[in-house]
């Protein structure tokens, strides 16, 4: 909303300097954005008066003009403007003058004569033809104020005001008018408020004998005031009224347009205006569209309508829809004879719907659906007719109609000081209370307060708590420390992430936010199969577009696509990680599943599979999760984004058959989608089942007694053979007595057979009841080398 | 014999004196305290002597040696400590050459403001409260006060899976989420992601993060919120920060406010940063109202409560001067390891 200063002087009297008055308001809960000095930026142009035109020497298109500018000597000025003759009153920007656009006029020489200065045209001085109707665009403005030479050209044409530009809330559509605003600056002031009741002569005639109105509809539409001007003038409306609508935003058009919106900013009222000629019948319904009845309104689109839309229609067919947009066929022309006023009250939602549906948002429209005042439709109507006569523009009959259906009674609620004071922490004394309420037209009585009928947002004590609080000042309100004991525990599954995080950022990953919405593409780049179920997604139905338009139901690609990033910019080398949800629909249940999962991954520094298989296994190790098996993806199908990684090198982590995550180098195919051309690594944890598989339940172990006995063994096997079944068959055969088992070396190349590899384990054996013997050692490493051997494995030489 | 004794003490003396070797030492040692070193042989001729010179002598003689054993022992360790010096010496190497170490991986910057934050609270007994993402209208919208219809719920701020299920416009859906299963008192935070359709650009994402507050319990008021909120903002900012309460609308707060800080840049006076202002937008806040309380069951006559939300962005932007939204999305490596 933006404030003409010089018509909110109108109604009160607000000369405190802008900034102070800008301050306030916001303060009291108008907030201001900003405001505008009308002319500020246009420096040194005045209003000159053309003495003579003559052609210039060297041009055939180029005059000189000497110009009268209120000094001693006149200005010689150079143009190529083919509309200027003596006598004539022009805005001259003289030598050091800035234009609105930033230009600085100099003085120069065109074509060997001097030029001190320039001669304006309307667009060179911000301005259009809809400010100045009489003026052409194509050449000098050619002023017809009444003004004085050598006159400020800001003050001579109007450009004087200053508009400030208010964000009001959507609870207050009060406030989106000029008498809105005024009754703000009255209250926060606390200085006098002046709004006249409109009056209007009129000229004898009964309405009803050249319109009938009709309301079919009383619930969508609760009042409807209708008046007739005959004998209309169509022209363009006053100065004053075009500068004041200029300030405030608002297009000039003619005059009675004008008044509509005039009036509209001045009480915050939409008001229409019907060619009486095109009203059929002379008679207005105001009801319920035909599906598929049509309209083309104002902006020049056919509209198809349906029946749960409201419309003006005359006797066969809509003129208007009702509070969004008048018909183009009715509208006011430059032949219109007479016109309908309309003044009505629709209900909000109705209005709402109906704009919507029709994609279609005027300035009407998001008045209704913000809510205007119910009461105030026939004091609008009669502020047009005053209007009206004021600027001459035809005959007011003095009959108007008036269907009202409103619901008069006032919303009204308790008032209570001691309860408001209570809920503020303050102790403002209730006389205060009230004057606060009273300068904002509420009635304090009875222990009740009644709220005026442009308060539409008043429904309960709270409310008038906020009254009162703003008009105090939030500022006023102390502050104090609230009291009572709460205690803050972190949850389980919190606690687990904070540690999981530590660990993380400690083995050298660095935190990454990425969008949960993805584009389903991602998924064709992790060559997922059709089939896959994780293509089935929560879809958004109005995505920004296809790259944001699916919840993630894997993080892996996010993953890919920032590692990928860095690569680009030829980062030598990362390692990151995220902590963040999936979005994995449910069946039968509306809303998804949100499961935490970490993901991470790494390129660069040389790297390989078992960088990562060592940040899998030191957080495991950190959460005392023992025993996991890691298996290939073609035995463990609980992840279908494996595919997108090495088939021989990919790893699904398993605790007691539950899948934990998997890990693995990123697939040739997948690194060439994403460009790499490096080896990448990435894993992903489920935290949930972290969470089950963590082992919080740690218990002493008494130090050993006696000494261990260590038997290092190194044997030949088939390169098939994976270190792990090696090892268990190592675990099973020692027994009760092995303490611990560690690969220390697997070799293959020289001096072993192809397709064969040499391992080497470090077997600590340990018995809790005495030192163990050698036998005891012999005979357990034997077995060792029995069940190796069963696996093909020998002792190597 | 007694000069020869002496002469004894004088001469493994001098020799001892001029050893610059540990194990020269021991072969001083045998030479003069050995079974056949010189002090022994003089000893083996204290037979001849008379009774009266023999304990003269003998007391002599053990002096010497104790004196010569004394002179070795302090020369050996006078040789074992420039030993241990020498070899350090050797040893030395440039202390200036970087610590070795695995490298340290770094929080997002989003995480360490959010971790900052929520210790903070933790410290005034606010816990920490979780809720869903992807929620229904209800949740996010009706019961916050904003029925159907409402402007605030056009779809060019909302993206919708369905008619009734959407992306959290707003963390304040996990007021309603704690206050349906928990009783009053209830002081909570709720940090996480929200989402609305705005395109990116320097201050925009179509994701970002809020906290949320709420605090509900008997006799709360707002004196208490603006207590509060400076005690928070004291903590985080320092204490020469000033904030300023100013009117504002929020469906599900009554009174409600927006909460400026005094510009980070020039710290009230007015400057291109906070447009002359001399403060920041920082948060929103408000009394929880009375009909979002009983929507969820919870008394609105017996208790009373405020609320506030604030942008994680906007405040971690603040904290490090960045000018760019983009870059915390981005994660080049570069930017990450500034944090």
């Amino acid at each position: 909303m933006n404030l003409s200063m010089k018509w909110l002087s109108d109604y009160v009297k607000a000369d405190m300097p802008i900034k102070d008055y800008c301050h306030a308001l916001t303060m009291s809960g108008s907030k201001v954005e900003a405001f505008e000095v009308e002319g500020a930026d246009i420096k040194n142009v005045v209003v000159g008066k053309i003495l003579s035109v003559v052609p210039h020497e060297n041009s055939d298109h180029l005059v000189v003009c000497q110009v009268e500018v209120g000094k001693d000597e006149p200005v010689q000025i150079v143009t190529g403007a083919s509309n200027v003759n003596a006598d004539d009153i022009v805005p001259v920007a003289l030598d050091g003058a800035v234009l609105p656009n930033g230009v600085k006029i100099k003085k120069g020489k065109l074509r060997g004569v001097a030029s001190n200065g320039m001669l304006c045209s309307l667009g060179e001085l911000g301005l259009t033809k809809h400010d100045f109707p009489y003026a052409i665009e194509d050449g000098i403005f050619i002023i017809q104020e009444e003004c004085e030479i050598g006159q400020d050209i800001q003050s001579a044409i109007g450009l004087d005001d200053t508009s400030v530009e208010f964000e009001i809330t959507s609870n207050r559509p009060d406030c989106l008018s000029v008498t809105g605003l005024a009754r703000e600056t009255s209250a926060t002031f606390n200085i006098p408020l002046n709004i006249p009741v409109p009056s209007f002569k009129g000229v004898d005639g009964d309405i009803n004998e050249l319109l009938g109105v009709t309301v079919h509809n009383t619930e969508k539409c609760q009042r409807y005031c209708a008046g007739i001007v005959k004998n209309v003038k169509i022209e363009p409306s006053p100065r004053w009224m075009r500068e004041r609508l200029r300030a405030s935003g608002v297009r000039p058009i003619n005059n009675f347009v004008d008044i509509t919106n005039y009036v509209m900013l001045e009480y915050g009222q939409p008001m229409h205006a019907f060619d009486l000629r095109y009203v059929e019948g002379s008679e207005i319904n105001v009801r319920n569209a035909v599906d598929g009845e049509k309209i083309t309104t104002l902006d020049g689109v056919e509209r198809e309508l349906s029946s749960e839309m409201l419309v003006i229609a005359d006797k066969s067919k809509p003129v208007a829809v009702a509070g969004v947009m008048g018909g183009e066929y009715s509208g006011i022309m430059d032949d219109t004879t007479t016109v309908v006023f309309e003044s009505a009250y629709f209900e909000s939602v109705q209005v709402r719907r109906t704009a919507k549906k029709l994609g279609m948002r005027s300035d009407a429209s998001m008045r209704y659906e913000k809510g205007v005042d119910s009461q105030i439709s026939m004091t609008c109507l009669e502020r047009a007719f005053q209007l009206v006569e004021e600027l001459g523009a035809g005959e007011v009959i003095r009959t108007v109609i008036d269907k009202n259906y409103t619901d008069k009674t006032s919303a009204t609620v308790e008032f209570n000081s001691e309860w408001i004071n209570s809920f503020l922490g303050t102790d403002i004394p209730e006389a205060d209370m009230i004057d606060y309420l009273e300068r904002l037209d509420f009635k304090v009585q009875d222990g009740k307060v009644i709220a005026p009928s442009f308060r539409i947002d008043i429904e309960c004590k709270a409310d008038i708590a906020e009254e009162v609080a703003r008009i105090y000042g939030y500022n006023n309100i102390p502050s104090t420390e609230f009291k009572g004991v709460a205690s803050a525990e972190l949850t389980p599954e919190q606690k687990f992430i904070k540690k999981l995080e530590n660990i993380i950022v400690s083995l050298g990953y660095y935190g990454i936010a990425t969008y949960s919405f993805v584009s389903p593409k991602y998924f064709d780049k992790i060559n997922l199969p059709e089939e896959s179920s994780l293509r089935n997604t929560v879809k958004i139905s109005n995505p920004l577009g296809e790259d944001t338009s699916v919840m993630r139901t894997t993080t892996l690609p996010s993953m890919l696509e920032v590692l990928s990033m860095n690569y680009s910019h030829r980062n030598p080398s990362a390692r990151l990680y995220e902590i963040s949800k999936e979005y994995i629909p449910v069946e039968g249940n509306p809303l998804p599943d949100e499961p935490q999962r970490l993901t991470f991954g790494m390129y660069g520094d040389n790297v390989d599979f078992y960088d990562i298989k060592g940040t899998v296994e030191k957080i495991l190790e950190s959460f005392n999760i023992k025993d996991v098996e890691y298996v290939r993806a073609s035995e463990c199908n609980a992840f279908d984004e494996t595919v997108a990684l090495h088939t021989g090198r990919c790893a699904v982590i398993l605790k007691n058959n539950v899948p934990l995550g998997y890990l693995g180098e990123v697939h040739p195919d997948v690194q060439e989608n994403y460009g790499f051309n490096t080896k990448v690594y990435v894993a992903k944890l489920n935290i949930p089942e972290l969470i089950e598989s963590a082992d919080n339940n740690i218990k002493y172990q008494p130090l050993p007694k006696f000494p261990a006995t260590t038997r290092d063994l190194s044997i030949i096997c088939d390169d098939e053979i994976p270190v792990a079944k090696l090892e268990s068959a190592i675990k099973k055969a020692v027994g009760k007595i092995l303490e611990k088992v560690t690969l220390f070396d697997v070799y293959k190349g020289k001096q072993i057979a192809d397709g064969k590899k040499s391992v080497s384990y470090s077997i600590v054996m340990r018995s809790h009841d005495g030192t163990l013997n050698d036998e005891q050692a012999d005979s357990a490493m034997k077995k060792v080398l029995k069940a190796l051997a069963e696996l093909g494995a020998e002792l190597r030489m | 014999m007694k000069q020869q004794l002496e002469k004894i003490e004088t001469l493994a003396k001098e020799e001892l004196s001029a050893c610059k070797e540990i194990k020269l030492l021991d072969d001083l040692r045998v030479k003069y305290l050995g079974k056949k070193g010189e002090l022994t042989a003089i000893l083996k001729q204290m037979g001849k002597l008379s009774a009266d010179e023999r304990p003269v002598i003998g007391q002599l003689a053990n002096k010497v040696r104790s004196d010569i054993e004394g002179a070795i022992s302090e020369k050996l360790s006078i040789l074992k400590e420039n030993a241990k010096a020498e070899k350090m010496k050797a040893e030395s190497i440039d202390i200036t050459l970087p610590g070795k170490v695995q490298s340290l991986g770094k929080l997002h910057p989003m995480t360490v403001v959010e971790n900052e934050i929520k210790d903070i609270f933790m410290g005034m007994g606010f816990s920490i409260a979780d809720g869903p993402e992807v929620d229904d209208d209800y949740h996010v919208f009706e019961a916050l006060n904003l029925p159907p219809d409402h402007p605030a719920r056009d779809t060019q701020d909302t993206f919708y899976i369905s008619d009734n299920i959407l992306l959290r416009t707003q963390t304040s859906s996990v007021q309603v989420h704690v206050m349906e299963t928990q009783k009053p008192p209830i002081r909570i935070i709720s940090p996480g992601r929200v989402y609305r359709s705005d395109a990116v650009d320097a201050t925009h994402s179509p994701i970002f993060h809020q906290i949320e507050g709420l605090v509900v319990d008997k006799g709360i008021t707002m004196s208490d919120l603006k207590g509060t909120l400076e005690l928070l903002m004291k903590k985080i900012y320092g204490n020469d920060c000033k904030l300023r309460f100013r009117p504002h609308h929020f469906p599900f707060t009554e009174p409600s406010c927006e909460v400026d800080i005094s510009c980070f840049n020039c710290g009230g006076k007015g400057c291109s940063m906070c447009k002359d202002e001399g403060y920041i937008e920082l948060l929103g806040a408000g009394m929880v109202h009375p009909k979002v309380l009983e929507g969820c069951g919870i008394d609105s006559s017996v208790y009373s409560g405020f609320a506030f939300g604030m942008g994680l962005e906007r405040m971690v932007m603040g904290k490090y001067d960045i000018n760019d939204l983009r870059l915390l999305y981005e994660n080049d490596v570069r930017f990450l390891e500034q944090f």
